[in-house]
């Protein structure tokens, strides 16, 4: 592997993250995460989603006008969004029906319309399929690293096998219900985000203006 | 009558698109630092909402859900795998009238909206509003309250929203918490503020 396909396949895991960083595709980040299974079916569906569409693009992009790539990107994702669907119902029924209408809403996902927009339309297909495998791993990693939190702390297990014995089983660990809750995730990723600032401070945004402190007696401007 | 009010205050609060199904985040995050761009943005929504919700049920109901095409004379077809499709054609479609109609007689509400209005395409809080209408199989007025209320709980959030960030600049955050992440947890606090309506039955 070329230093170049490096980049553009692991920056947007930690450096140029499309949830963290981006703030792209953030809706599906939240909804899905309380169990490990419908998480990684989501990521699964998700990456090859984004890069199939990003290739297809990036391979009509010199015959589409611009005054309608919108449209055509709109058909394109849409188009592959309806096999990725039926495909869930065929053969993973009940992960589909859990994951109710959020395979649908890959289409909104905004990773991969960001992703056509900002990369596949300027690049050539291959690169923009690794591009899309590279920002659909950055998403996983979030997500499966919100799942793991929500559902260990949550039910006490991960993927139906036992990590934490709970209390009513005969072991010692009274599951936290509020990490199965909806709000559980936004907090969760919040963390995350700190977390990923203090690693990375190259990331952190600056206030419009700061706090004046009382002590030093300065500040104000910067 | 009752049955339309209960669905409303379900769509508004119990089920609000924004904070217990996360719809709309990236737009719900990006766009909610001033109260004022926040409120034009949820306006815009609720308007768009409004007519796809409805529009989007009549195409499922009289063309794509199974057997509809009766009135034809065809039976036996199922073309509701093609909903995703029609759907965001139909959202598309309109969001395009609806500028260019605002263009045309309201220009002073094209300024205020403008901006918006092509963002509203991939909002995905407009996307869900009509999978859920078809997943739960509303009819045409169950659908048209359904458009209203998720349409104006949605504004709602986001007005919170951005009035809780106005004040949270006088707060002094964490340096690496600063912007994205503080808000994620704000709208941890208000989901769960939300999540009290949840024990209503109705």
């Amino acid at each position: 592997m070329d230093k170049e396909t490096k980049k553009v396949l692991f920056e947007p895991l930690v450096d140029n993250n499309p949830i963290t960083l981006q703030v792209l595709g953030v809706c599906s980040a939240l909804a899905v995460t309380s169990q490990m299974s419908t998480s990684l079916i989501m990521a699964l569906a998700l990456t090859s989603v984004t890069a199939c569409s990003s290739a297809a693009i990036s391979a009509v992009r010199q015959h589409t006008p611009s005054s309608i790539r919108i449209i055509v990107q709109m058909i394109i994702i849409a188009s592959l969004v309806i096999v990725v669907d039926q495909l869930l119902k065929a053969f993973a029924f009940d992960v589909s029906k859990k994951l109710s209408v959020f395979v649908g809403l890959i289409i909104t996902n905004c990773i991969v319309m960001g992703r056509a927009e900002a990369y596949a339309m300027k690049n050539p297909p291959l690169q923009s399929f690794i591009d899309g495998i590279g920002n659909g791993m950055g998403y996983s990693l979030i997500l499966i690293m919100v799942a793991a939190v929500r559902e260990t702390l949550g039910s006490g297990k991960l993927l139906g096998i036992e990590i934490l014995p709970l209390v009513k089983d005969g072991g010692w660990y009274i599951p936290n219900g509020l990490m199965l809750l909806p709000p559980s995730a936004f907090f969760v990723i919040g963390l995350i985000i700190w977390g990923f600032r203090t690693w990375k401070p190259k990331q952190v945004e600056h206030n419009e203006f700061k706090i004046l402190s009382i002590a030093h007696g300065e500040g104000g401007h910067h | 009558m009752e049955a339309y009010i209960s669905l409303f205050v379900k769509a508004v609060f119990i089920e609000n698109l924004a904070l217990s199904f996360f719809l709309g985040m990236c737009t719900f995050l990006a766009v909610s630092k001033k109260i004022s761009t926040a409120m034009g943005l949820g306006i815009a929504v609720m308007v768009v909402q409004t007519l796809t919700v409805p529009a989007n049920n009549f195409i499922y109901q009289t063309m794509l859900k199974e057997d509809a095409l009766v009135w034809l004379g065809v039976k036996g077809v199922d073309l509701s795998f093609l909903s995703l499709l029609s759907c965001i054609g139909m959202i598309a479609a309109i969001v395009q009238i609806l500028e260019m109609t605002l263009d045309k007689f309201f220009p002073a509400l094209y300024n205020a909206l403008g901006i918006f209005l092509p963002l509203i395409t991939v909002n995905c809080a407009i996307l869900a509003g009509s999978l859920f209408m078809i997943e739960r199989d509303y009819n045409f007025s169950e659908s048209v309250v359904y458009g209203v209320g998720s349409g104006f709980g949605w504004a709602l959030a986001i007005t919170v929203m951005a009035g809780v960030r106005e004040k949270l600049k006088y707060s002094d955050v964490p340096a690496a918490l600063q912007g994205l992440g503080i808000t994620f947890i704000t709208a941890g606090l208000m989901s769960l503020g939300f999540m009290a309506f949840s024990g209503i039955q109705l």
